[in-house]
């Protein structure tokens, strides 16, 4: 980004974007409610800080702390929501999001739909995960396709701190139950973007041409698209044009962005952290193959992590993880068929 | 009829605590009202279970018979724009909190006019009018969602309760304990109302729960907890009464634990085999809506003429339901698109 060499543009980071997009929405909607474990001023503020500042701007009735209680987290946020609200609940990591799974699942996701529209969830659900930091198999994993295998979820990760204000704001307002993924790796690194102008927000469901190519579609969300601008960098320095395309959105699933470029470039590459088996690279791949069989150069590959536990020790979760190198040698063999 | 002295005083079991606040005895009109909407719920119960057997409408139906004074004098006591969060067993809530017949028959059919527009069922009977929210299949469920609306409540200084209903087997899932916590750490205005009618599923009270009262649990969350004879309307529709009195006045939450018990079984077509003879045989004995029906005439407060005329409108109303319901044509398939997510998707 050409902004981050502009010593006058403030750079923010993720919790930092978090904080912006709370505090812009707390202010304009007094339907805005923000809870969650740790998230009061009392208790730090969040464990990144991410919601710093907010209790004491706008008071422990509509930014409050809760106990360890995932179920009671996110049954207050379906129930505020039928009632009218705006909650934004934090679960602090994805993977406790399967202790309250049937909250989501099970009501936010069906309740509009089983009530014949009568009554809407427009929640949004924080949750941060990824593995890297060495945080092992319960801490670490990225569940976003089982989500996005629910009908009537919207299941978001934003690739960069300035994505991630303004894809969480488009959350906040959105009337239907949102679940947006933050990345710990992303917040761990220190990772920095420009921040946006105030009420930036980003469509839900449209994903973005992140880079222009016409060689090889990269297709992927979140933490790796940083990766793959550096080697779409590095490979163009060899004469060869990728296509970057930033999903921003799993559920739903653009595939109009993917498809279009897809089909001008005869060549896909998915990557994501979650490891590969049943998830969103499958899920891409078979739409390419339904829309776009016969057009292709070179069969769909997918860069994904491990179908392992996420593990503890340093080498193993590099052996697990997906990696730069992985995502390079798939890239050359769809050009190269190799 | 009992005149309700358990409440004032109090239930005997060890650690559940007592009632403070003391409310009257309910009016001639209270009561004719509890037993008018007992009565709906009892009469469309029964026509549900003929037509179902007539083969007219094929649905899953999970009846409350038994459990009627319950939800009447729940519905009696709260305003009609109080919020109800209810359960699969539920039909009893719905119609004493005011969802209509026409839309409440419609939905059990399937049909594009039921409440639902045919998309939920009897499971998730939902009517925001009437204030029914949430009707959930998941046991249990129903209670973190209720500190929800409490909390918007609050936040909103609206005023109004919400009631969370469920069963005694909900006690012993993890959601009940979380949203009792929270509910009284945030003091909201929330009422937890167990009913007991002595079965989970096909299992007992005593082979599925540990303690010797659900109302007892409520002292691990320092809440006022009570176990009140559900059957009985003035001991119910004080109960209820003291629970929203606490909630209106910002005291926080009340569990009730209300006495009752399920003639047919968990799902329509349980033969009951499970429940002792003796125990299905008292209960029916003291079947409570025949019992109420005497105890007003008994005790002067009604005519038999006036419970008779109660009685026969309430049957032209669900015949009229019924011949609704199945006249109504079946849901387009392309509402499939619709509610998903607020805007069409292509599914």
């Amino acid at each position: 980004m050409n902004a981050a060499t502009d010593t006058n543009v403030r750079m923010i980071t993720g919790p930092e974007a978090t904080n912006m997009a709370l505090d812009e929405a707390l202010a304009a909607d007094p339907h805005v409610l923000v809870f969650g474990e740790d998230v009061a001023d009392g208790q730090g503020g969040g464990i990144v800080h991410g919601t710093k500042g907010l209790s004491a701007k706008y008071g422990d009735l509509r930014v409050r702390s809760t106990p360890i209680s995932e179920q009671a987290i996110l049954g207050a946020a379906v129930g505020a929501a039928v009632a009218g609200m705006r909650p934004v609940a934090e679960i602090m990591l994805m993977n406790f999001l399967t202790v309250g799974m049937d909250q989501l699942v099970n009501h936010a996701a069906k309740i509009r739909f089983m009530s014949g529209g009568q009554t809407g969830v427009p929640l949004t659900i924080r949750t941060m995960s990824g593995a890297g930091g060495g945080f092992g198999g319960q801490h670490s994993d990225m569940l976003e396709a089982w989500l996005a295998h629910v009908p009537g979820l919207k299941v978001v990760v934003p690739s960069d701190p300035t994505e991630w204000k303004g894809l969480l704001t488009a959350c906040i307002f959105d009337d239907n139950p949102c679940v947006f993924i933050e990345s710990t790796m992303m917040v761990m690194s220190g990772m920095k973007t420009p921040a946006p102008e105030p009420g930036y927000s980003i469509p839900l469901g449209k994903a973005n041409v992140a880079r222009v190519g016409t060689d090889v579609s990269v297709i992927g969300y979140g933490r790796p698209i940083a990766d793959v601008h550096s080697l779409a960098e590095r490979l163009g320095r060899e004469g060869i044009s990728v296509e970057v395309i930033d999903l921003r959105t799993i559920a739903p699933l653009d595939m109009k962005t993917v498809l279009a470029s897809v089909a001008k470039t005869k060549r896909a590459v998915i990557v994501h952290e979650a490891v590969r088996s049943f998830g969103v690279g499958a899920e891409i791949a078979a739409h390419i193959n339904e829309d776009l069989f016969g057009q292709l150069a070179a069969p769909v590959r997918r860069v994904a992590s491990k179908n392992t536990p996420v593990p503890y020790s340093s080498t193993l979760e590099k052996a697990f993880m997906w990696s730069e190198a992985n995502l390079e040698s798939a890239v050359r063999s769809t050009l190269t068929g190799k | 009829m009992q005149t309700g002295q358990s409440i004032a005083e109090g239930p005997t079991s060890s650690g559940v605590s007592h009632y403070t606040t003391a409310v009257g005895e309910p009016d001639r009109a209270t009561l004719v009202d509890i037993f008018t909407r007992a009565t709906l719920i009892r009469l469309c119960g029964n026509r549900f279970a003929s037509v179902i057997r007539s083969g007219r409408i094929a649905a899953p139906y999970y009846s409350p018979r038994g459990q009627e004074i319950v939800s009447a004098a729940m519905g009696v006591a709260l305003n009609s724009d109080d919020y109800m969060i209810t359960i699969y067993r539920g039909l009893h809530d719905h119609l004493a909190k005011g969802v209509p017949l026409r839309e409440l028959w419609a939905e059990y059919a399937g049909r594009a006019t039921g409440s639902c527009k045919g998309k939920g069922g009897p499971m998730h009977i939902t009517h925001p009018a009437s204030g029914v929210v949430v009707t959930t299949g998941i046991v249990g469920s129903g209670i973190p969602i209720a500190n929800g609306l409490g909390w918007a409540s609050l936040v909103r200084e609206d005023g109004k309760v919400t009631v969370t209903s469920f069963g005694d087997g909900a006690s012993n899932i993890g959601a009940f304990h979380e949203g009792l916590n929270l509910a009284s750490l945030w003091k909201l205005p929330v009422i937890f109302l167990c009913q007991n009618n002595r079965y989970a599923e096909h299992t007992s009270y005593e082979l599925g729960t540990a303690s010797p009262t659900i109302a007892g649990r409520s002292t691990s969350y320092s809440m006022p907890g009570v176990r009140v004879n559900g059957n009985d309307p003035v001991e119910m529709w004080k109960a209820c009464r003291v629970a929203i009195d606490r909630a209106r006045a910002g005291e926080g939450p009340t569990l009730i634990e209300a006495m009752t018990f399920r003639f047919d079984g968990h799902v329509f077509g349980d033969s009951g085999d499970y429940i002792p003879k003796e125990e299905y045989a008292e209960a029916l004995a003291n079947d409570p809506v025949p019992a109420f029906r005497k105890s007003l005439l008994e005790g002067g407060l009604a005519a038999e003429e006036e419970l008779a005329a109660i009685e026969a409108d309430i049957e032209a109303r669900i015949t009229d339901a019924v011949e609704f319901a199945l006249a109504s044509p079946y849901p387009e398939d392309s509402e499939l698109r619709l509610d998903v997510l607020l805007e069409e998707v292509e599914p």
